[in-house]
């Protein structure tokens, strides 16, 4: 997700000064994407100079200095919300080629290895499992994050678990353990913050 | 104490060239307050270990203590009261009677253990207000939606004063909303102080285990360590 199409989205809903854009930021995305006051200020910047935000003028510059959204700035965010994610290329995952290796290695247990990761995955999902327990804290941005989270590592591990039974199976077909050659993904997909 | 106890339990199906290993020396123990998941793949052995601990089934070699009742001390009879007074079992498919109504689907194993009529559907109503379902009392489980058949079926499970609770992949038929709540009322459940076993091959379900037992061909090959604290989740996250 970019910080410009959030301020985007922020301004969206009415003119807001800096501070306040920050404030709503994290209060947005639960908390989870942390916003430092520099990163809001120079993409506000950048929004104005390419006109899809305009500061009120009325105001010194600082933290009370209000922005308001211009009409390429809601057609810019109304085109960003309905372009996909580029999830066409798979990404360099280090799992899966871990799992790869480990098939291959000579003297390695790749059921074994497989099991370290699913175990972390699991620790890990229980961690997030414990954010939404505590209801107090959780309100529907919050409530997102952490789902979009957990969904992400549980197909890790239904990833695994299809390795799993795959290598059971060429193990019990006496598939040729020889070393091969074997494609590995290319191109990485970028995530998380982008300024 | 723990309320369930599994010692050194083992499981054999068939002889000769056609015996199956279906669990083999498991030891497992779950402390009131706590949930259990038990994960693995298809014939892993996860439903025969949960049959085994809920006295449907004996095992090959090994015991089984509920609320430290050593099972196979118990006659059939016995056996058939622990499950009725101290077990509450919820399946995936509900197993809920569809002559019968939610109150009375609810209220039926305190009947069938002597409770008197009116008794037991004032309890089963009590159970079915806990869990939202007090103006579904008497819908037919054919006009309930899954959710809340599941939910009827968690409300039977826990009625009355059964301490442990075992359930059998609980929301593999419930969308992910309605598989939450399921898991929230077996956490509730467990707060209040039953012991419960999930098992599942499901991450989502059982990470809402306070820890998750890993069984692969009949053994429990690993377990997952005490829950750390989740704010650490948020402090590691990049732009701080």
């Amino acid at each position: 997700m970019s910080v410009r199409h959030a301020l985007l989205a922020l301004l969206s809903e009415g003119p807001k000064y800096g501070l306040q854009l920050r404030q709503e930021f994290e209060a947005r995305t639960g908390e989870v994407w942390p916003l430092n006051v520099g990163q809001v200020y120079t993409t506000l910047q950048r929004l104005e100079r390419d006109g899809l935000v305009e500061a009120d003028d009325t105001v010194e510059e600082g933290p009370q200095k209000g922005f308001h959204i211009t009409t390429e700035g809601q057609a810019e965010l109304s085109n960003w919300l309905r372009t996909p994610p580029d999830l066409s290329s798979p990404p360099r995952d280090e799992l899966v080629i871990k799992v790869m290796v480990a098939f291959r290695m000579p003297g390695v247990d790749a059921h074994e290895v497989i099991q370290v990761h699913r175990r972390y995955l699991v620790q890990l999902m229980q961690q997030w499992t414990r954010l939404k327990e505590d209801e107090s804290r959780f309100d529907l941005n919050f409530a997102l994050v952490v789902d979009a989270e957990l969904f992400r590592l549980d197909s890790l591990i239904r990833w695994l678990d299809t390795a799993d039974g795959r290598l059971k199976r060429a193990a019990m077909e006496g598939e040729a353990m020889a070393p091969q050659s074997f494609p590995l993904p290319k191109a990485r997909r970028k995530v998380g913050v982008k300024q | 104490m723990s309320l369930l106890e599994l010692r050194d339990i083992s499981k054999v199906y068939g002889e000769g060239a056609a015996e199956v290993h279906a669990l083999q020396r498991i030891d497992l123990s779950v402390e009131a307050g706590s949930l259990v998941a038990v994960m693995g793949s298809s014939g892993s052995g996860k439903s025969t270990l949960l049959t085994i601990a809920g006295s449907l089934e004996d095992p090959s070699s090994g015991e089984v203590y509920v609320d430290g009742r050593a099972l196979s001390s118990l006659s059939r009879n016995g056996k058939a009261q622990l499950r009725r007074q101290s077990i509450g079992y919820v399946f995936q498919d509900y197993n809920l009677l569809a002559g019968l109504s939610a109150v009375e689907n609810v209220s039926l194993p305190l009947e069938l253990d002597g409770v008197a009529a009116r008794k037991a559907q004032a309890a089963a109503l009590e159970s079915l207000e806990n869990f939202g379902l007090k103006d579904r009392a008497s819908h037919y489980p054919d006009q309930l939606s899954g959710g809340e058949r599941q939910r009827v079926a968690i409300a039977r499970a826990v009625v009355g004063n059964r301490r442990l609770l075992l359930a059998d992949e609980p929301s593999g038929a419930l969308d992910s909303n309605n598989a939450e709540a399921v898991m929230r009322l077996l956490l509730a459940a467990c707060h209040r102080g039953m012991a419960a076993v999930v098992v599942t091959h499901d991450a989502q379900l059982a990470s809402w285990a306070d820890r998750v037992v890993f069984l692969r061909d009949g053994r429990v090959v690993d377990q997952t360590l005490p829950v750390e604290s989740p704010e650490a989740l948020l402090a590691d996250l990049p732009n701080q």
